[in-house]
């Protein structure tokens, strides 16, 4: 009775100082708490860039504005890596917000938040002449994720999703006009009135990039969620025989052999393995080299391994679901990746099980 | 005395979505690899764990002709709550030892893990307290990372 008084005691004592009422400069030491918490990993402590986008990048503290920054926060970029940061309030996103301002002196720009008209099948066809190199033929944006092995250093971002639900419920027409009108300083967006455009063609362009609205796939992120987490079947035979079957159809399917140990070697002594439980470890490097470009936390489920098992005369070959864990990553490409890899899996277990 | 188990159980609840959200654990570790390399096999024997291997995803990159950044996976766990726990609950076997992916970025080093709360704590519960208590570990690894210098 006494821990639980001292625990509740001690917890909302923290509530107090956790939340102490946002004065200004609360605000910006909230701020920079959850800024350090829940985006420095990915955007660098001063908004260098990263995984994420470079928030200090002058250009884009110029261009883009407070709400464009808050429902970005809010919505994420579903099945684009950010996150939709759902669990925080209000009060915590504007908190984010204003130390990311401190990022740079720029000031945030006043942007109308009137509708941009244009004809959207011209600015169909400017899409596709000036932007769709970058941004896909549908706006789906660039490859990868931030700079670490995604692509070479030179470049600080890659080209945004212009067709994410996240994207168009942050940005303003007169925001993304801005942005085709100036560019963005030190990245490949280049500004399109010196490019000869007209601003009567960047209105049609507003148009048209605001039209992706309309075609929205739902990004079913939650699906993933449901999925087992082991692939899991017996095997008719021995342990030891499991164990050259698996690493013989894991070589047939073009996969290197690493390593065959003992699940709790290095745990135990050697003489204290536990010998009926094996793991065998393989990797086809091109195949890593993909998933590193798309994101390169997956190395937290490398190398490929299926485990066999004996337990009470029963001989099990299990692996890890990488449709399951995909759910972790909010990456739709990486969903595709691994739904491949899940039907690797099954068929060299099927196949070592034959 | 039931108040305050009622009381502390609401808190426990109100952490909850906080608990669920972060799908990643990552951290920003300001060091050079081979500094935060070390510093993480510390930090993960000081929280009471046995690394048991390192792997090295660099060197079969490059090895094989790719251009790679400093990469690894530290392996680590706990050799008595891995046998009494792989015993019970097999589908931990896939997803045994516990480990943290670390790799290079500019001067900075990430480190990054899956929440085992989000993969486990759903489960019976003796599985799921020793996924919450595995999340803290990390919580408190993670931290010490972010901190060092």
């Amino acid at each position: 009775m006494k821990t639980l008084r001292i625990l509740l005691i001690g917890f909302f004592v923290s509530l107090a100082f956790a939340r102490p009422g946002f004065t200004e400069t609360s605000l910006q030491q909230r701020g920079a708490m959850l800024y350090a918490q829940h985006c420095a990993s990915c955007h660098g402590d001063t908004g260098k860039g990263g995984t994420g986008v470079p928030l200090s990048n002058t250009s884009f503290q110029q261009q883009v504005s407070d709400r464009f920054l808050f429902n970005t926060i809010k919505y994420g970029r579903p099945g684009r890596v950010m996150p939709a940061f759902s669990q925080l309030d209000k009060q915590d996103i504007q908190a984010i917000v204003k130390h990311v301002r401190t990022f740079s002196s720029a000031r945030p720009p006043k942007l109308s938040m009137a509708k941009i008209t244009g004809d959207i099948s011209n600015g169909k066809e400017l899409f596709h002449k000036h932007c769709a190199s970058c941004h896909g033929t549908d706006g789906k944006g660039g490859k990868g994720t931030g700079v670490t092995f995604s692509r070479p250093r030179d470049l600080p971002i890659i080209a945004p999703a212009l067709n994410n639900i996240g994207f168009l419920k942050s940005a303003s027409d007169q925001m993304i006009k801005d942005t085709l009108m100036q560019g963005r300083d030190n990245t490949p967006m280049v500004s399109f009135l010196k490019q000869g455009l007209s601003e009567k063609d960047i209105n049609d362009l507003v148009a048209y990039v605001r039209n992706f609205e309309r075609y929205q796939q739902n990004y079913d992120h939650e699906k993933y969620k449901n999925e087992p987490l082991m692939i899991e079947s017996e095997s008719p035979y021995d342990l030891q025989t499991t164990i050259d079957n698996i690493k013989r159809a894991a070589v047939g399917k073009n996969f290197r052999l690493i390593r065959v140990q003992n699940l709790n070697a290095g745990l135990v002594e050697e003489s204290k393995e536990n010998t009926s439980q094996v793991i065998i470890y393989f990797c086809n490097f091109q195949m890593l080299n993909e998933a590193l470009a798309i994101d390169p936390r997956v190395g937290m489920f490398l190398p490929c391994r299926i485990t066999v098992v004996e337990q009470a005369g029963v001989v099990k070959v299990m692996a890890i679901n990488p449709k399951r864990l995909s759910y972790l990553f909010n990456n739709d490409e990486l969903n595709r990746l691994c739904g491949g890899m899940h039907d690797t899996y099954l068929e060299i277990i099927e196949e070592a099980n034959l | 005395m039931r108040l305050y188990r009622y009381l502390f159980i609401a808190l426990l609840l109100s952490l909850a979505p906080f608990a669920a959200a972060e799908q990643l654990l990552m951290a920003r570790v300001n060091m050079t690899f081979p500094e935060a390399m070390l510093k993480l096999q510390e930090t993960i024997k000081q929280q009471g764990y046995t690394i048991s291997r390192v792997q090295r995803v660099d060197i079969g990159l490059t090895k094989s002709g790719y251009k790679t950044d400093k990469y690894r996976v530290v392996f680590f766990g706990k050799a008595e709550e891995t046998e009494q726990l792989t015993k019970k609950f097999p589908v931990l076997l896939p997803y045994f030892p516990l480990k943290i992916a670390i790799f290079a970025e500019g001067n900075d080093t990430l480190i990054t893990a899956y929440d085992p709360l989000l993969m486990f704590g759903e489960s019976e519960p003796l599985l799921a307290r020793a996924a919450q208590k595995w999340r803290s570990d990390l919580e408190v690894i993670f931290s010490t990372m972010r901190e060092a210098e």
